[in-house]
């Protein structure tokens, strides 16, 4: 035989629930990771490096970014503002107009494209052991976002959508194109500590 | 007559506290839902830069952590104001990396160890020098997918 139900007290449990929220505060963060994604290059065995002597890059395929102790740029040999960077690293990668003394194209055979032409160019990044962290970030930023608008671009005009909502094949093709390829050099010391 | 109503005699019902538990629950689901545990204490300063053309991370247990930054006030008189990197709870060294990447890759799946993902949280008041060192380490750790955490702010400069 079922008793009949009495009144259930529920007052303990608004506290033990507090309880439980006040844990969860205290113990958790809100913060979603993002950053700037990189990929090293490996450390060159012996015969590696001895082949990579020979392969000699163009000068006119290496865009020069060097940043020394006291935060400045230097861009292909002339001093540039950061607010320069990323138009003239676009202008450098895509080379509109073919012009000498930027990178050559090489004609390619691209899925979605057919054969189209490539960029050879490639960005060389070279710091100083005093450059301040916050310049490097920003100096990456600008970088990326060079290739990232370059990508964003053609897929607009290829696909008519954006480049974060095409398909794996749809962004490697775009890669194809405008690879992107940040080398870096080994930081120099020459600012001091 | 009109009849009128005795004032003061009538007390007011209690209000009901049986759904107070079920808000608070909402709350704590939606805590546990939209958060995530914090694993370190952190013992350096860490205030990320920010940047535009951020990622999120996905997957954070591919991800390990390398904290670089001034160690905190209560830990100054200790080891100084000069930027360090932290490992797991514990301050290191560079030739600590190594073995903190080997003991992070052994955690994982065997098929998902290439996809092992370190995130750099570099203080913006460091200066690149035991930062490329960082990096050195990690590459002779071949641990060559890193992410330079940033917050994603509108513009930069």
């Amino acid at each position: 035989m079922a008793r009949p139900s009495g009144e259930f007290n529920a007052a303990p449990m608004a506290d033990i629930a507090f309880l439980l929220l006040i844990f969860f505060l205290v113990a958790t963060t809100f913060d979603v990771d993002t950053g700037i994604m990189r990929k090293l290059p490996p450390i060159p065995d012996e015969e590696q490096q001895r082949q990579q002597e020979d392969k000699q890059i163009k000068e006119r395929n290496v865009f020069e970014v060097l940043i020394n102790s006291s935060d400045q740029l230097l861009v292909e040999g002339e001093p540039m503002n950061i607010s320069n960077l990323r138009e003239s690293a676009k202008e450098f990668i895509a080379n509109p107009r073919n012009k000498e003394d930027l990178p050559e194209m090489e004609m390619k055979e691209v899925p979605f494209f057919g054969q189209t032409e490539t960029t050879k160019g490639i960005i060389s990044l070279q710091n100083d052991r005093g450059t301040s962290y916050e310049m490097y970030i920003k100096v990456q930023n600008e970088l990326t976002a060079a290739y990232n608008e370059l990508h964003d671009d053609l897929a607009m005009q290829k696909f008519g959508q954006h480049y974060s909502e095409l398909n794996e094949e749809q962004k490697d093709a775009i890669g194809d194109i405008y690879p992107m390829i940040i080398s870096e050099a080994e930081p120099k010391n020459v600012g001091g500590n | 007559m009109a009849k009128f109503r005795e004032e003061g005699k009538k007390t007011i019902p209690q209000i009901s506290t049986a759904s107070l538990p079920d808000i608070i629950f909402m709350l704590i689901f939606f805590f546990m839902v939209s958060t995530t545990i914090r694993e370190t204490q952190l013992m350096v300063n860490n205030e990320v830069p920010g940047a535009t053309e951020v990622k999120k991370l996905e997957r954070k247990d591919l991800v390990s952590y390398i904290y670089i930054g001034k160690p905190k006030r209560q830990f100054q008189d200790m080891y100084g104001t000069e930027p360090r990197i932290q490992l797991n709870d514990s301050f290191a060294k560079v030739d600590d990396i190594r073995d903190y990447i080997s003991t992070e890759r052994k955690q994982l799946d065997e098929s998902e160890r290439p996809k092992m993902t370190t995130s750099l949280k570099v203080d913006v008041d460091t200066k690149m020098g035991v930062v490329s060192e960082v990096k050195y380490a990690l590459r002779k750790a071949s641990a060559l997918k890193i992410n330079y955490s940033a917050l994603e702010v509108d513009r930069v400069y």
